[in-house]
């Protein structure tokens, strides 16, 4: 992710309590190939994603999207399908912490969360936290990262920030 | 103001006096697991930092257990992902299927996580060693890659909610099971989203480590970061005989800080059930009416240890499994296995008609081993309920201790304990 990024696309709309099982069941673990997985994301909450998605749409969901288990093989569907970024009224933990560690954007922003409706046009800063609704010209601020978060990010995830890390101390 | 005992923990990880909620640290790594799902992930990720080696070969441990003994081509491939790393990097906790079992069953029991330990795995149910005093949190495949490359990961240090449960249940067939699913019954499954749960009382003072092993195994069900119960006596008699390094002992400072105190008397609670398909979603089982099942399952990281098996053969013995109900027994580790072999429970299990597994994780996350076709009903000892956790998006897991899941299978419908006995 670059520091001066905007997201847009058309909205996605999910419920509360969005599971790691429901983004990619446990039955599609035996790999972790990101072109398998994403032909699976979230198959049985939105059946017609596959035909529908296109790069970078945008996905919205309610409180404690995520929860679950731990895999990360949950975002990686996610960022693989075509989706840009999350949003969300709030995340589970693990999810949370593995979307910035593959560079998936994620914004808590209970507001826009509740008002959206799918099909909506969005504008995403994800620096900023800032989301513009193009239907209804209508801006909604959301959480912006820590310092020390938006590192990682903007770094394209933990594993490069890390490197460039190991690197800098030899 | 004093600190919580995971503050302690915590501090003494970082290298500071003090740390507090909210606050940034680096903290050291005792123990850094994998399993055969989220080990190759995080293999492929270590691989791009560029060290070659692991921090400590010692404190690298992985487990195949989720899809092991290998369902499939693919799950093999996965398995030997995993086998092959830990001999490139001469890591010496890798167990070969025969040698292990269910990762979390396995490692208090070994004695691999001690009280007084950060240890991050790369399975959501890592919080279960925070029954031993430790703490213990569920990560990503990319957080274990740099945990398995520096030794050390970033943590926010959690607000604790402190849970106090008194009294003694009246009810005999209560257990650990029922006391956390009333708790995330009562808080629900994000009710301590990013914080810690801090569990103790004099009902948790009673309370056995297979059953505090049970409830610190489910705090992430309520979305906590970890689960704690602080070591006691019983704590160390437990793991003097088993731990193959020394360990501290933490405990919260009176003046410690609470973001919140929940106090909950046991005294009537019942044997909970938690209803499709959330882990919040629980009632008492004199509350759940008539609800037929296809299948039972008892095991899991939740509830697979002696135990769990001990009590559900107690409701079994001399009884048979209802004709129209399949059982599966999932014995944690190979040691629970053969005790339940020695002491006749094995045998319990086959007289009343039920299938005693290998130890694997199988049907609880809906990899194989029992799993649910479309409109099928199953009760279950595990840890979730969510649409489709067990197999078709169409069918339901209700979530039980082992004595209800076993008073079910006998009747075919959930039950009571005391309606068999």
């Amino acid at each position: 992710m670059q520091k001066n990024t905007r997201l847009k696309g058309k909205v996605w709309k999910a419920g509360n309590d969005i599971d790691t099982d429901l983004i990619i069941a446990a039955r599609y673990l035996n790999t972790s190939d990101p072109k398998h997985l994403a032909e699976h994301c979230l198959e049985d909450v939105f059946p017609t994603l596959q035909e529908e998605i296109q790069a970078g749409d945008i996905l919205v969901a309610g409180k404690n999207f995520g929860c679950g288990s731990s895999r990360e093989h949950a975002p990686i569907a996610i960022k693989h399908a075509g989706f840009s970024c999350v949003i969300a009224e709030s995340f589970a933990r693990i999810f949370y912490r593995n979307a910035i560690n593959i560079g998936l954007p994620i914004i808590v922003a209970p507001q826009l969360a509740k008002a959206v409706k799918p099909g909506w046009e969005l504008e995403v800063d994800p620096v900023s936290g800032l989301i513009c609704d193009l239907i209804n010209a209508k801006e909604y601020q959301g959480e912006p990262f820590p310092p020390f978060i938006l590192e990682i990010l903007t770094s394209g995830g933990l594993v490069p920030y890390v490197k460039k890390k190991v690197k800098q101390h030899g | 103001m004093g600190m919580t005992v995971t503050e302690k923990i915590l501090a003494a990880h970082a290298g500071l006096d003090k740390v507090s909620p909210g606050q940034l640290i680096n903290a050291k790594l005792d123990i850094v697991l994998a399993n055969d799902i989220t080990g190759p992930l995080a293999i492929k990720e270590f691989e791009k930092i560029g060290v070659k080696k692991v921090f400590d070969k010692d404190k690298v441990v992985l487990i195949p257990d989720h899809f092991a003994p290998a369902k499939d081509i693919p799950s093999a491939q996965q398995c030997l992902d995993i086998k092959n790393f830990s001999r490139q990097q001469e890591l010496s906790n890798y167990y070969e299927v025969g040698r292990t079992g269910i990762e979390h069953c396995f490692l208090p029991e070994q004695g691999l996580v001690v009280p007084g330990d950060v240890v991050i795995g790369a399975d959501s149910h890592t919080c279960t060693y925070g029954a031993l005093g430790a703490f213990s949190t569920g990560v990503g495949s990319t957080d274990l890659a740099v945990g398995m490359a520096m030794g050390e990961i970033w943590f926010r240090v959690p607000e604790t909610i402190k849970v106090v449960l008194s009294g003694k249940p009246k009810n005999p067939w209560v257990s650990g099971k029922d006391y956390i699913l009333a708790i995330i019954g009562k808080i629900g499954v994000d009710g301590a989203q990013y914080k810690t749960l801090e569990i103790c009382g004099s009902a948790i003072n009673d309370l056995s480590i297979e059953g505090r092993l049970t409830m610190a195994n489910m705090a992430i069900e309520a979305g906590a970061k970890n689960g704690i119960i602080a070591a006691d006596e019983k704590t160390e008699e437990y793991v003097k005989l088993r731990a193959k390094r020394p360990w501290k002992v933490y405990k919260s400072d009176p003046d410690a800080h609470y973001e919140q105190i929940i106090e909950i008397d046991v005294t009537d609670l019942e044997p909970q059930v938690a209803f499709p398909h959330l882990p919040s979603n629980t009632r008492a089982v004199s509350q759940a009416g008539n609800v037929p099942i296809d299948q039972v399952v008892i095991g899991s990281c939740t509830n697979g240890r002696f135990e769990d098996l001990w009590q559900a053969a107690e409701i079994m013995k001399g009884k048979k499994v209802h004709p129209q109900v399949r059982t599966i027994v999932i014995p944690g580790t190979q040691e629970i296995y053969l005790q339940a072999v020695q002491e006749g429970l094995v045998k319990t299990f086959i007289e009343a008609g039920a299938v005693v597994s290998t130890p694997t994780c199988g049907p609880c996350l809906g990899g194989y081993m029992g799993i649910l076709a479309k409109g099928e009903r199953a009760i279950a000892t595990t840890n979730r309920n969510f649409v489709g956790r067990m197999g078709h998006p169409e069918s339901e897991v209700y979530l039980s201790n082992p004595v209800v899941a076993a008073a079910s299978a006998i009747l075919g419908r959930i039950a009571s304990p005391e309606e068999v006995m």
